[in-house]
C-alpha cells in the first residue's frame, strides 16, 4: 500500500495555498447543498416532492472539495445520493429543484427527478439509481477523452456499497489496463442502506482494494474538505499520464439511507460522534482562522446560500407541471 | 425477392454474411474516426467468429481493441463513450452473454436520453451473435431479442442477408441511439449479393423477402431462408407464400406486416426463440389489434422454439427450433 501512495505525484502545491475565492466557494456550495437537502427534506414530508429522496446531508466536504480540484470542463459521473455532486459542478440551482418537484423547467423536465439528474453541459453524465452503475460509464467517457488525446479527467463517485458489485471491479481493472484518466472516488459512508461496511468487506481501508488492480490508492478523511481537494488533485495530475487511481474518503450520511429508513442499524452515538465531525462548522473555523475570511462574510455567504435555494424553491414551485404531451418524446434521438 | 431500390439497377458481387458486417464495420470507419470497435478477442484473433478479421491491421490497437472479458463494463464504456462524442460498437462474443450486461444496457443506455429530459445522444450498437445449429448447448446457442424489444430506448436489428446484414449494421453506426445488432451464427459463412456502391437500409423498414398470395409468413433472423426453402416446396403445389422479413424487431414496420396479412388473410409467425413471451407474440397482437383481423381466413399461427433450454446432442438440438417440416405443416393447416 505504501508503494502504491507514493505512485501519487506530490501536490506543488498546498490546499492552503488555494485562492481565497476558490474557499468561498467552496463553502457557499457546501452551504447550498446542505440547504437544498434541508428543503428537500422539508418538502418530502409535506408531500410536495414524491418518490425517493437520498440526503447527502454530513457528506458535503467530499463532492466539494474533489470537483473543487477539477476544470470546468471536466466530467463526473455520480450515484443516487447525488445533490452534492450536481451543485459542486456547478448546475443551476432552480432547475436543479424544479426537476425534484418533477416540473416542467426541471433539468431533465421532469423526467428523471433525484436518481437521474444530469448536467452534461457542465460534464455531469448523470446521477444513477443503480448501485455500481456508473462505473462503467464513466470509464467510457475516460476511454473518449483518451482516444480525443484531452487533458480533461473523469472523477467517477460511488459509494462503499458499489465496491462490491461486479462493475467495480470489472470497471477499476478495465481503467487500469488501459490507463484511462479517469478518478474513482468511494464515499465510504459506512453503509449501504443498513449493511454497515464492517460487515459487508472483510478490510478496515478499502482503498487497499487498489493495489488489486496494481493502480494507486489512498484514503482520506472525507469530511475535510481540503483533504479531498489535495487528494484528487493529486489524483487529477496523475490521471493524464498513469491513469487511474482510487480515493476513498471516510465520511458519514446523519440521515437515514431514505425515506422509509428508521435508522434501526446505528445507534445514537455513533450517529452524534458523526455529527460532531460536521464537515461545514469545520471548513468554517478553518475559513475564520486560516482563510482571512471575516464572521461577517462567512454569515453573508451562509445568507446567501440560505437565499438561494429559497429563490430556487420559489422557481420550482411555480413551474407548471409538464404537459401530458412530453410522455411519450425523448425515447429515442431522431 | 423484392430488393432495395438502390439494389436493383446496380452491379452486385457476392460476399458472406460475415464479411458484410465487416466490410459495414470498416466502412463507417474509414467515413467516421469517432467509430470503433472493442470486445473481447476482436483484435489479432479476429473475433470468436472471425467477423473482425484483418480489421487491428488497418484500423490500429486504438480503435480495434481487445477487452478483458468483462461484459458489463463492455456495454457500459460504449455508453458512456456515446454520450461523450464517440460512436461504437461494442462486440459481445454471444448474445447469451449480454444478459451480463442487461443493467447496463437497459437500465443505462437504453434510459439516457429520456431520464435526462432529452440531452443525452447514445449513438452505440451492441453486435452479438445469436442461435443454435453450432453444438455449443444452452448458454450459447439462444435467441433472445425479445427481452430487448421490451425496453424502450432500444433499437433492436436481425438481420437475415448479407445484404440487409451490411446495410442495416451501417444504419445502425450512424443512428444516434443504442441499437442491438443481433447477428445469426449460422449465417455468417453464407452468401448473398450485395451492390458495389455505398449503401444504408433503413432501421424500421421490412423486407419483403418472397411475394405471395395466399399465406403470409412473418420471420427473421435464420428462420428467413428456411422459410424461403420451405415457400419453394409449397408452390410446386401452388400454394403461394408471401415471406416478409420484418429486419428490424424495434422500430417495427407494422404497417408492411398488416398489409401482407390484409392481402392473404392467413399468417404464420416462424422465430427460433422459445415461444412463450416471444416477439411472435407482439407481431400476433399488433396483426390482431389492426384491420387486418377482419380480413384473417384462419388463426394466427406461430412457429417459434420449444420452451426448453437447447440441448446438447444434435438430433434434440435440431428438434429445439423451428424445423421446414413444422413450418410447412403450419401453413398447409392453415388452408386446410
Amino acid at each position: 500500500m505504501e508503494s502504491a501512495m507514493r505512485k501519487l505525484s506530490p501536490a506543488p502545491e498546498s490546499a492552503a495555498a488555494l485562492p481565497r475565492e476558490q474557499l468561498g466557494r467552496m463553502y457557499l456550495q457546501m452551504l447550498q447543498t446542505r440547504a437544498f437537502e434541508e428543503k428537500v427534506a422539508h418538502f418530502f414530508s409535506r408531500g410536495m416532492i414524491h418518490g425517493t429522496t437520498h440526503l447527502y446531508i454530513g457528506e458535503e466536504a467530499t463532492a466539494i472539495g474533489a470537483i473543487a480540484a477539477l476544470e470546468p470542463d471536466d466530467l463526473i459521473t455520480s450515484t443516487h445520493r447525488g445533490h452534492g455532486h450536481t451543485i459542486a459542478k456547478g448546475i443551476d440551482l432552480n432547475a436543479m429543484m424544479a426537476e425534484l418537484f418533477g416540473r416542467r423547467d426541471g433539468s431533465c423536465k421532469g423526467k428523471g427527478g433525484s436518481m437521474h439528474i444530469a448536467d452534461l453541459d457542465k460534464g455531469n453524465l448523470g446521477a444513477n439509481g443503480v448501485v455500481g452503475g456508473g462505473l462503467p460509464i464513466a470509464i467510457g467517457a475516460a476511454l473518449s477523452l483518451q482516444m480525443t488525446k484531452s487533458s480533461q479527467v473523469v472523477i467517477c463517485f460511488f459509494g462503499d456499497g458499489a465496491m462490491n458489485e461486479g462493475t467495480f471491479h470489472e470497471s477499476v481493472n478495465l481503467a487500469s489496463v488501459w490507463k484511462l484518466p479517469v478518478i474513482f472516488v468511494c464515499e465510504n459512508n459506512q453503509y449501504g442502506m443498513s449493511m454497515s461496511v464492517k460487515r459487508s468487506t472483510n478490510l478496515d481501508d478499502l482503498s487497499e482494494r487498489a493495489r488489486a488492480y496494481g493502480i494507486p490508492g489512498k484514503r482520506v478523511d472525507g469530511n475535510d474538505v481540503l483533504a479531498v481537494y489535495e487528494a484528487v488533485r493529486e489524483a487529477k495530475a496523475f490521471a493524464r499520464t498513469g491513469g487511474p487511481s482510487l480515493i476513498v474518503a471516510q465520511t458519514y450520511r446523519f440521515q437515514g439511507h431514505s425515506k422509509s429508513d428508521a435508522n434501526k442499524y446505528r445507534t445514537k452515538e455513533e450517529i452524534a460522534a458523526w455529527r460532531a465531525k460536521d464537515p461545514i462548522p469545520r471548513f468554517r473555523k478553518y475559513l475564520a482562522e486560516n482563510g482571512a475570511f471575516s464572521d461577517a462574510e462567512l454569515v453573508a455567504l451562509e445568507a446567501q446560500a440560505k437565499e438561494q435555494i429559497e429563490e430556487a424553491v420559489r422557481f420550482a414551485t411555480a413551474s407548471p407541471e409538464p404537459d401530458l404531451e412530453t410522455l411519450l418524446t425523448d425515447v429515442y434521438a431522431e | 425477392m423484392t430488393k432495395e431500390p438502390q439494389q436493383s439497377a446496380q452491379a452486385t458481387r457476392d460476399i458472406t454474411y460475415a464479411a458484410a458486417v465487416r466490410e459495414a464495420m470498416s466502412e463507417e470507419m474509414r467515413r467516421d474516426p469517432r467509430v470503433l470497435l472493442f470486445g473481447e478477442d476482436v483484435g489479432v484473433y479476429g473475433g470468436a467468429f472471425g467477423v473482425s478479421v484483418g480489421m487491428i491491421e488497418e484500423f490500429g490497437p486504438e480503435r480495434v481493441r481487445d477487452t478483458p472479458i468483462s461484459e458489463a463494463a463492455i456495454v457500459g464504456m460504449a455508453a458512456g463513450a456515446a454520450l461523450t462524442g464517440l460512436r461504437p460498437i461494442a462486440e459481445i462474443q454471444f448474445s447469451d452473454f449480454l444478459v451480463l450486461a442487461l443493467d447496463q444496457l437497459g437500465n443505462q443506455a437504453a434510459k439516457m436520453r429520456y431520464m435526462f429530459g432529452g440531452k443525452a445522444r447514445v449513438p452505440m450498437v451492441v453486435r452479438a451473435p445469436e442461435g443454435s445449429g453450432t453444438g455449443a448447448a444452452a448458454q450459447h446457442c439462444q435467441s433472445q431479442e425479445a427481452i430487448y424489444c421490451h425496453l424502450p430506448g432500444l433499437k433492436v436489428v436481425v438481420p437475415s442477408t448479407p445484404y440487409d446484414a451490411k446495410g442495416l449494421l451501417k444504419a445502425s453506426i450512424r443512428d444516434d441511439n443504442p441499437v442491438v445488432f443481433l447477428e445469426q451464427k449460422l449465417l455468417y459463412r453464407k452468401s448473398g449479393p450485395i451492390p458495389e456502391q455505398d449503401y444504408v437500409v433503413p432501421l424500421g423498414k421490412a423486407d419483403i423477402k418472397r411475394k405471395g398470395k395466399d399465406v403470409t409468413v412473418v420471420t427473421w433472423g435464420r428462420m428467413v431462408p428456411m422459410c424461403l426453402d420451405v415457400a419453394a416446396v409449397l408452390e410446386k403445389d401452388g400454394i403461394q407464400v408471401e415471406v416478409v422479413d420484418p429486419r428490424t424487431l424495434v422500430p417495427l414496420d407494422r404497417a408492411t406486416i398488416i398489409e401482407s396479412v390484409c392481402k392473404t388473410g392467413r399468417v404464420v409467425i416462424v422465430h427460433e426463440a422459445v415461444q412463450t413471451a416471444g416477439y411472435g407474440g407482439e407481431i400476433a397482437a399488433v396483426i390482431a389489434d389492426s384491420d387486418a383481423f377482419f380480413h384473417l381466413d384462419a388463426p394466427i399461427r406461430r412457429v417459434a422454439g420449444y420452451d426448453v433450454p437447447i440441448p446438447y446432442n444434435p438430433k434434440l438440438e435440431k428438434a429445439a427450433v423451428p424445423t421446414p417440416e413444422r413450418i410447412e405443416r403450419a401453413v398447409r393447416d392453415l388452408l386446410a
